[in-house]
């Protein structure tokens, strides 16, 4: 056992977020974190059992068909169909098996299956835009969904959010969640959107775009993209000989 | 090549297609679960007071016996079935959502402190670039005095991580999440 475990409790802290590579809170040009981030301090607190542990998923939390969304209803969803595919690691590079991965998006014409979206563009009845897996035993998943368009939104004079799937997952711990988005290459919109850019740290910003992969793609039927997630993992593994 | 953790992003405000429309869990611990029963009513507000009608709240949880249901958890007590530990739930208009559970036992802290009765808590929500950790503790338990996490947090802020119980319920507890301005709720850096 290391210096760095509590003795007592039996607990390996989590390897804490380097600078910049997490958004700040709030972040003005994203209008409205300013009243929804507290002001105050955070109160620092080492890890103890209530955050290094967490909810666990089994296959009984996902359903057949789960995570291809162009399989929801009877028809085919309109658009370009894709396959997203990759690995949750941890930030040691190991593997997080059984790791729960959700899903959802905006179709192929920048809608929301949502009662709040106003955005003037079609809702496709045979596309929902959500999905969940789980990891396999190397922390592999797939989706197969189609490409979703980009949308206007009202933070600022003609804001446009780029392209992206926005993913949930629950890794081993409480303090692994992690709610993110999957960007496209080369979108447009990048520069002018805050929320792409709250993040600091350009290495930060950029991994959060999945990559085009032809290995993945499929002839006569769908394009590939490559997205590897990061986890928090352990400082150290503890009882590990 | 470095493994960076992934950046978070916000939940955004159509979360509810994916994570709760289908998957909504008000239920925490089963009504078989060892333990006192706890309706719990959690309340966002943002700093102008306004509720937050489009926050997702999880919660987790030991059991009645202070065990996690996790293979990290090392104690040798077994946890109870009953209790998965685990909810999730968006709140309404009101900036509300009720959670159905039982008081949790005491957990190890650091050192040789027990850690008082507590329920850890994520919140989301368009506006937030990442989740926010805070904890609710139950008001009146003796247990608080000796709390090692509560003693982090400057004593005229820890009421803010007090759920309070209805009188006109038993068993009903209130807990309002003050994201900013007058009585801040006390968010941690997990
Ligand atoms: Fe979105």
């Amino acid at each position: 056992m290391g210096p760095s475990t509590n003795e007592r409790s039996l607990i390996t802290p989590y390897r804490r977020h380097a600078a910049g590579t997490q958004p700040p809170a709030p972040y003005e040009p994203y209008k409205s974190t300013i009243k929804r981030s507290p002001t105050k301090p955070l109160i620092f607190l080492p890890h103890t059992l209530s955050e290094v542990t967490g909810p666990l998923f089994g296959e009984d939390a996902i359903a057949e068909n789960d995570n291809d969304l162009t399989r929801h209803y009877p028809g085919e969803p309109q658009g370009e169909r894709i396959i997203v595919t990759g690995r949750v690691l941890d930030s040691n590079g190991r593997p997080v098996p059984q790791a729960l991965i959700e899903i959802w998006q905006a179709n192929a014409a920048g809608r929301y299956r949502h009662a709040k979206d106003q955005h003037p563009a079609p809702v496709d009845p045979n596309f929902g835009g959500c999905g969940r897996t789980l990891t396999d035993d190397n922390g592999s998943y797939r989706f197969v969904t189609i490409a979703p368009g980009a949308y206007p939104w009202f933070n600022h004079y003609n804001a446009w959010r780029p392209r992206h799937i926005h993913l949930s997952l629950f890794g081993r711990a409480f303090l692994t969640r992690l709610v993110t988005q999957m960007y496209f290459p080369d979108d447009p919109l990048f520069p002018y959107d805050p929320i792409f850019n709250s993040i600091p740290d350009e290495k930060a910003r950029q991994r959060m775009i999945c990559k085009f992969d032809m290995e993945t793609t499929q002839p006569q039927w769908a394009l590939g993209y490559k997205f590897n997630i990061i986890l928090r993992g352990p400082e150290q593994t503890p009882f590990e000989t | 090549m470095d493994f960076v953790p992934t950046a978070s992003q916000t939940v955004g405000p159509f979360f509810r297609i994916g994570l709760t429309e289908k998957y909504s869990k008000p239920c925490i611990a089963a009504p078989q679960a060892k333990g006192e029963r706890v309706g719990l009513s959690v309340r966002v507000l943002d700093g102008d007071g306004a509720p937050v009608n489009d926050a997702l709240i999880e919660i987790w949880q030991a059991d009645a016996s202070g065990k996690y249901k996790h293979p990290d958890d090392p104690q040798s007590k077994t946890s109870d079935p009953g209790c998965d530990g685990f909810g999730r739930l968006g709140t309404d208009e009101q900036g509300h959502c009720q959670f159905d559970t039982i008081k949790p036992g005491r957990v190890p802290g650091p050192g040789n402190a027990l850690q008082a009765p507590h329920l850890n808590v994520a919140v989301f929500a368009r506006g937030m670039l990442k989740q926010f950790y805070t904890r609710i503790y139950f008001a009146g338990d003796p247990a608080n005095q000796q709390d090692p996490v509560l003693a982090l947090v400057p004593a005229e802020r820890r009421e803010t991580l007090v759920a309070q119980s209805d009188p006109t319920q038993p068993g009903f507890w209130r807990f309002e999440m003050h994201l900013q301005g007058e009585g801040e709720t006390v968010f941690f850096d997990v």
